[in-house]
């Protein structure tokens, strides 16, 4: 298994996780229900559907946002 | 009677839209959501907790397939940082009807006109459907809509501050003056509040602190439901005219 990890930054807070990860499993790894969060990666949306094909980088940002209660 | 209103080709029954903040617990909300009869809750867009991803969301207890959910921009004071939120929240829920307000500074919570002005072509440009909070200013509404907001959403009173409708001479020119929904967003206090925006020709009223820091918070979102309908009645009904002085309602023929 390859024990090789990556830095990247999820919610301005800095992570490492293993390199070849998919930004779906980004979201499992975090608990994270896919149906339920929507996902900036770099500042650009990364659409639900495509979640599980796109890879997660060395020195990438993302931003995973919901809904809370608000006026 | 059938008395709907529709905003971007969406039909609603109910003129009430309620906020989800600041309520004691997610099930007072819930609870106070359905005593106010609404149909479109508003929402925030945050940053998932990802130190304790376990924690009940709001999705758990307001159901978005019940209830119409709009996300809002709050806390946003640029258009981009507003347009940014709203991306996510469309990728988050699918929904393309969103309220848009951009702040202009903390103490008032005031609108950035000439942001939200930006903004709302942006959204519009992008295939949104915003909502838009606003000053109380005829001018500005009508440039709001020009610029492709679905509904212009001034405020009563400030954000919070439950002062009720201060100016209803503007509020009644912005209706007068419009051809998109005109909503008042904020400032309302209580019931009286609400029906008087109402009274004034508005298609709705949006409010949040009003119901949520009442101190029956779910009595109060009935009252709520109540004054919007008396108000919108009365509105419809067609108040009568004002005289100077009294005009006995008894005959005065017959008196013994």
């Amino acid at each position: 298994m390859n024990q090789e990890t990556i830095s990247i930054r999820v919610n301005g807070e800095p992570r490492r996780v293993r390199a070849g990860i998919s930004v779906a499993d980004l979201a499992r790894e975090l608990g994270l229900d896919v149906a339920k969060i929507a996902v900036e990666r770099n500042r650009e949306i990364a659409p639900r559907s495509a979640l599980a094909g796109i890879a997660v980088e060395e020195g990438d940002e993302y931003e995973i946002v919901t809904f809370v209660g608000g006026g | 009677m059938d008395d709907q209103w529709t905003v971007a080709g969406r039909t609603f029954t109910s003129r009430l839209i309620v906020g989800t903040g600041k309520y004691k617990s997610f099930e007072e909300n819930a609870a106070a959501v359905e005593a106010s009869g609404a149909e479109i809750v508003t929402v925030a867009v945050r940053r998932v907790n990802v130190s304790d991803p376990g924690q009940p969301l709001l999705t758990d207890y307001i159901d978005p397939k019940r209830y119409s959910y709009l996300p809002n921009t709050a806390g946003c004071y640029t258009a981009e940082e507003a347009v940014r939120t709203l991306r996510l929240a469309r990728e988050a829920g699918g929904w393309d009807l969103v309220k848009l307000e951009v702040l202009g500074e903390a103490k008032t919570l005031y609108p950035d006109m000439r942001e939200t002005l930006k903004a709302t072509e942006i959204l519009a440009r992008d295939g949104f459907k915003p909502m838009v909070y606003c000053v109380d200013d005829p001018i500005a509404a009508k440039q709001l809509e020009e610029a492709g907001a679905v509904a212009v959403m001034p405020l009563g009173a400030p954000i919070g501050s439950g002062l009720g409708i201060q100016n209803r001479v503007t509020v009644r020119l912005i209706v007068e003056g419009a051809k998109v929904p005109v909503i008042v967003d904020a400032g309302v206090g209580t019931a009286s509040d609400a029906a008087i925006a109402m009274e004034l020709g508005c298609d709705g009223v949006l409010m949040n602190t009003a119901i949520a820091e009442a101190k029956n918070p779910v009595m109060m979102a009935r009252a709520m439901k109540a004054a919007v309908e008396a108000g919108r009645l009365a509105y419809l009904a067609g108040r009568m005219g004002k005289r100077r002085y009294a005009d006995p309602s008894s005959p005065l023929a017959g008196l013994i």
